[in-house]
This record gives structure tokens, C-alpha cells and sequence, in this order.
């Protein structure tokens, strides 16, 4: 399976993109609406006239007719032919290539095979539910073994179980078939649930190109940030571990327990919504529960972000507009915040064991080493969370 | 409310017919009673019956029936092809679109038997005016549907279809055209009525045989009888044709929407 090199690639709202994907991929091209994804798909299937330069292993594919590109297209509406059957429309391809009708019938089968939708293969469009559908669209796609396949929201329109579930399988096949993907997606889930890498636009410019933790916890810009919810990014110096899957992290001032399989914590990261702001000192277990003072308040679209001085470390924590306007917050006002224990993401890179200071030792049972009313407070928290 | 419900329920699928042989009956009766005002006979329901049997017996109405018939189908299938064959050009090529548009904007408008006296002395008042008359007829309005149809066709079948390796030839063959049936059909269904419309005009105007003609003749001798043998056979024919493309549309495009 080919790479993927685009080089200077302008056309619409994109402008002057450079992106490198690499053989047997799966990145995942992630913005909002507008941001110019799909017309970046259309400029790698040859769909749309651009400037700049799209190479598949180093092949020049400029002035290539999509025919001749070896593609498979997802389209996000799917676009299946409503005049064929489902054996039709996967054999479509086929038939245009004139291969021999045994040979197109063998392919058909092992498609609808691969697909788990043998028993579909005489029913029309009209008759399929989306999630068959999707998966007709993807055996269409894959009908001609294509080196590149070109993913365009395929699951935008499905509910989130089957679109969960169909993510897993597109994932399980592009492993399997080892082909290069890009996937067209706004949804940040979606992204980090797929992706070997994502690629972030905003108003036609790459914003970042990273892996799914690089990008939540190293944003390159605020737009960047914006875009992922603008997460706290709490940077560690030291950790210890409580007992299994339990650690405490020391951030800056703060000291954060988190849930995670490991020993080192190099950052953590959680979004303003995944943070209670009360003006009064709530009850309940004090794990990952700090006071500070307000320093500003920004209005959003959807809810009001409130930048909180605990220790000297800014927190952001995001309160919708109902609850502020009964809570009088001001700058200057002492509040008291919770960190959502389940929500907190951690990043484990090389932390050093020296960091590691828990009296955990392999082959003590979990818990017996914490104090008891930490570990308690850390089970009402995860029950709260 | 809901027993007269349950009774038209009950009486389907050929309740439909009730009302028309209550209104047969009424003709007959209104008829016989001479209740219909007016100095000029008023024939009854069964006197049209008798009086078509006897043009069916004597072959007058097979003869201008088969003359009618012969001009619709002559010029109602080549100003489908003709429309069809250009709508397909206009709907697929934008610059043949923007060029042609312009003209046919401009004749479509025109009713087509206004075309009447200037095709009478053009093409002469023998069997090729109707036909003509019927070829434009049909021609105009097909061509727009088909132009419309294929329009209609989501950019992204085209795309997909680019996708998997199809050629522009293929894509308008087994894409495009068959996703613009139903409208193409529509089109169609739609003229084959309006042609028995305008070949009649036309045969009462300047052709002598046909069920126009024969309507004429019949006028002129005070027969009302046969006036609506013509009319019945008339709207038969427009009944038939219509179900016909109907039942042809049905075929093609049932099992996919």
C-alpha cells in the first residue's frame, strides 16, 4: 500500500497543506464544518481540479483521472446505487473492468463475506437500514482491492451504538487489510477512537499533525485547543502510585489522583466541563477537590469559562449559563472546584522510577498499603465520578 | 361516520366503479325522460353503445380510430426520442445546456397548435401534420424532464461512480439515466395523454380522417351519438396510454423507490 505525500495543496478554503501519510495508515482528518476535510479527500481522489502536488509513493498522481487512482471513497451520505441490488452495487467496479463473471462472483462473495452481509445480497438500498448500508458502501469500496480508501463521515448518520460499533469494525478491517486510510471526521471521539494520527484543520490551514495523546496534551495553538474543548494540561514533576490502578500526581501545586494502569505520569489533562465549580465547600470525599480564587470569567457560546488561581496554577472550569447566573461569581471570589476522577486523561511517558515514592511493592494486595480514609475517599470519588 | 368507512373498505378495490355506473344510469335516465334541455336530441347511454357498435360493425371508427393511433404513436415516439436524445445532451453537457437552453426557453411556451398554420404550409395538410403537430408536442415537454431529471441526479453518484472506474459514458448510462427515469417517465406519461388531445385538434382543424375528423363530420350532421362514441374512445385511449407508461415506470423503478 502506498504513502501518501501532499505537498503545497490549495483548492477552496485549503491553502498551501503539506501532509504525509504513512503506508498502511489510518489518519484521521479532524475540524469543524467548513474547515475544508472533505474537500482535501476530493483532492487526493482527483475529484476536484487543485494546485500543488498529490504523490502515492512517490508517484506523481496530478492530472490522474479518480478512475485511475485506486481509490475506495466512503462518501458521508453513502451515495449507494438505488436502481441495483446489493450484489449489484458491490460488483459495480467489476463489471466496469469487464473481469469474467466467476471471477466478479467470487469477489462479490468474499466481500459480503468480509462485510457480514451475505444475506443482504439481493435486497435494494431502500430495504437496508444505515448500518447495512454502511457496510454494502464499504464492500463497494473495497471491490477493487484500491490502495488508498478515503473515509468521508461514514457513520455521521447512524446512532452512536452502531456508529460505535461499525467504527471498531472499519478500524478491525483497515488493520487487517493493511490499506492506507485517511478518515474524514469532526468528532473528536471518533478521532482519538480510530486514529494512528490525526490532522487538525481549521479554516482551511493544518493546525497540527499528531497522534491522538500528542494533540490532547500538546495542542500547537489555541485554535487547536479550542477545538479539542481547551483542556486544563496540568504538567507533572513526580508520581506515586496508591495501589493498582490507582495514582496520585504531583502537579505543579496540585496534587491530582488519577486512575491509571502504570507508574509514571508525565501530564495530565481534563476538560473545563469535566470540572464542579460550587461557591460554597461541598461535602463529600476531598480527593481531587481544591479551593482558589476566580481571576476572570469568559463568556462563551454555550456556557461561561471561569479561569480559577489554585496555587498559583490556573484551572479553567466551564459553567453553564443557568447555574452562573444564581451563583453571583466575580473575579476574586474564593470557590471550591472538583476534578471528575473518570475524566481525568493522563499522560504516561518516560517518568523515572526515582519519581515513584507509593510503598507499593509487587505482590502486596491492593489497598492494604493506603491510608484507609484516602483509599475510601477514592472509592466514593470513583462512585461520584 | 365509521360504518360508511367500513362499507368503502369493504367494497374495495372496485368500488371505484360505482359511481360510474351510477352516472351511466343517470345519463339513461335523463335521457329517456328528456330531462337534458336543449332543441337537439340528447342520446341515451344505450343508444351510444348501439351506435358505436354499428361504427365498430361498418369499420368507420376502426378506420379513423387506427389513423389516430397511427399518428400518436408515430409522433409521440419520435418526439420522445428527439426529446430524450437532446434532453440527455442538454441535462449532461453544461455547455450544450447553456447554448441550447437560451432557444428552447424561448419555443417552449408556444402551444402546439399554434404551430398549425405555419406547418399547414410547410408540410402540406396530409398525415405528416398531425404527426408533426404531436412530434412538437411532445418534444418540448419530454426534453425538459429529461433535462430536469438528469440534473436532478446527486453530484455524488457521478463521483462514486468516478471512484470505482467508471467512464463518463458508463456513468450516464448506468447512473444517471436510470436515477432520471422516474422523472423522464413522468414526462412521458404526461404527453402520452396530451398527444390524443392535440391529434385530435389537429384532425378536426385540417385532416380528414381520423377520430378528429370523424367528430367533425358527425358535427356537421347533428349526430351527437358519435360525438361521444369519439369523445368515450378518446378518453379511453388517454386513460390507457397514461397506465401504460405508468405500468412501465412501475416496472423500472418500483423496486428502488
Amino acid at each position: 500500500m502506498p504513502d501518501i505525500e501532499l505537498t503545497n495543496i490549495s483548492r477552496h478554503i485549503c491553502s498551501d497543506i503539506n501532509l504525509k501519510i504513512d503506508d498502511g495508515e489510518l489518519m484521521v482528518i479532524l475540524g469543524p464544518s467548513g474547515s475544508g476535510k472533505t474537500t482535501l479527500l476530493n483532492v487526493v481522489s482527483g475529484l476536484t481540479e487543485y494546485t500543488g502536488s498529490v504523490a502515492f509513493n512517490g508517484k506523481k498522481m496530478d492530472g490522474i483521472d479518480a478512475s485511475r487512482r485506486k481509490i475506495g471513497y466512503l462518501f458521508q451520505q453513502l451515495v449507494l446505487f438505488p436502481h441495483m441490488d446489493v450484489r449489484r452495487n458491490i460488483a459495480y467496479s467489476l463489471e466496469l473492468k469487464r473481469l469474467p463473471s466467476d471471477q466478479i462472483e467470487a469477489r462479490v462473495n468474499e466481500l459480503l463475506k468480509l462485510t457480514k452481509i451475505k444475506h443482504l445480497a439481493s435486497r435494494y438500498p431502500k430495504h437496508l437500514s444505515g448500518g447495512e448500508k454502511q457496510r454494502v458502501a464499504l464492500a463497494r469500496a473495497l471491490a477493487l482491492s484500491p490502495e488508498v480508501l478515503l473515509l468521508d463521515e461514514p457513520l455521521s448518520s447512524l446512532d452512536l451504538q452502531t456508529s460505535k460499533y461499525l467504527r471498531m469494525e472499519l478500524r478491525q478491517f483497515q488493520k487487517t487489510l493493511g490499506i492506507t486510510t485517511i478518515y474524514v471526521t469532526h468528532d473528536l471521539a471518533e478521532a482519538e477512537e480510530i486514529a494512528d494520527r490525526i490532522a487538525i484543520i481549521h479554516n482551511g490551514k493544518l493546525q497540527q499533525v499528531a497522534t491522538p495523546d500528542e494533540v490532547f496534551f500538546f495542542p500547537h495553538n489555541s485554535v487547536v485547543s479550542d477545538f479539542l474543548g481547551a483542556p486544563n494540561i496540568l504538567v507533572c514533576q513526580s508520581c506515586r502510585e496508591l495501589e493498582q490502578g490507582v495514582v496520585e500526581a504531583s502537579c505543579g501545586a496540585l496534587s491530582v489522583i488519577v486512575a491509571h494502569e502504570g507508574n509514571s505520569v508525565n501530564r495530565l489533562a481534563f476538560l473545563p466541563r469535566d470540572i464542579f465549580l460550587s461557591d460554597n465547600r461541598p461535602p463529600g470525599p476531598g480527593v481531587n477537590r481544591f479551593e482558589g480564587y476566580i481571576t476572570s470569567i469568559q463568556y462563551t457560546d454555550d456556557a461561561v469559562r471561569v479561569n480559577v488561581d489554585v496555587s498559583g496554577q490556573n484551572l479553567v472550569a466551564e459553567v453553564p449559563y443557568h447555574l452562573f447566573e444564581d451563583m453571583g461569581l466575580a473575579p476574586g471570589k474564593k470557590v471550591y472546584l472538583i476534578i471528575k476522577l473518570r475524566r481525568i486523561r493522563v499522560y504516561d511517558c518516560s517518568c523515572s522510577e526515582k519519581h515513584k515514592t507509593g510503598h507499593f511493592k509487587p505482590g502486596m494486595t491492593a489497598g492494604v498499603n493506603l491510608a484507609g480514609s484516602v483509599h475510601d475517599e477514592i472509592l466514593q470519588a470513583k462512585k461520584l465520578n | 361516520m365509521v360504518k360508511i368507512k367500513s362499507i368503502l373498505t369493504r367494497l374495495k378495490p372496485g368500488w371505484g366503479l360505482i359511481p360510474i355506473l351510477a352516472f351511466l344510469l343517470l345519463w339513461e335516465v335523463s335521457a329517456r325522460l328528456n330531462w337534458v334541455p336543449g332543441q337537439i336530441h340528447f342520446p341515451a347511454f344505450s343508444e351510444v353503445v348501439k351506435e358505436f357498435i354499428n361504427l365498430a360493425s361498418s369499420g368507420a371508427l376502426g378506420d379513423n380510430f387506427a389513423a389516430s393511433l397511427f399518428r400518436v404513436i408515430v409522433g409521440l415516439t419520435a418526439g420522445s426520442i428527439a426529446g430524450i436524445m437532446m434532453g440527455i445532451i442538454m441535462g449532461w453537457n453544461e455547455l450544450a445546456h447553456k447554448t441550447l437552453n437560451p432557444i428552447i426557453s424561448l419555443f417552449l411556451p408556444i402551444p402546439p397548435l399554434g404551430w398549425l398554420p405555419l406547418l399547414m404550409l410547410w408540410v402540406g395538410i396530409n398525415n405528416w401534420l398531425p404527426i408533426t403537430i404531436i412530434f412538437i408536442s411532445s418534444f418540448f415537454p419530454v426534453l425538459y424532464n429529461t433535462v430536469a431529471g438528469i440534473k436532478s441526479v446527486d453530484k455524488d453518484y457521478v463521483k462514486v461512480s468516478r471512484t470505482l472506474g467508471a467512464s463518463d459514458f458508463k456513468i450516464l448510462t448506468t447512473v444517471v439515466m436510470p436515477l432520471a427515469l422516474p422523472i423522464i417517465f413522468t414526462g412521458l406519461r404526461l404527453n402520452a395523454g396530451h398527444a390524443w388531445r392535440v391529434v385530435i385538434a389537429a384532425e378536426m382543424v385540417a385532416i380528414p380522417t381520423g377520430i378528429g375528423a370523424l367528430m367533425l363530420r358527425a358535427e356537421s350532421l347533428i349526430r351527437i351519438d358519435i360525438i361521444i362514441v369519439c369523445l368515450i374512445v378518446l378518453a379511453i385511449m388517454t386513460f390507457l396510454f397514461d397506465k401504460l407508461f405508468g405500468f412501465f415506470e412501475n416496472r423500472v423503478t418500483a423496486r428502488w423507490y
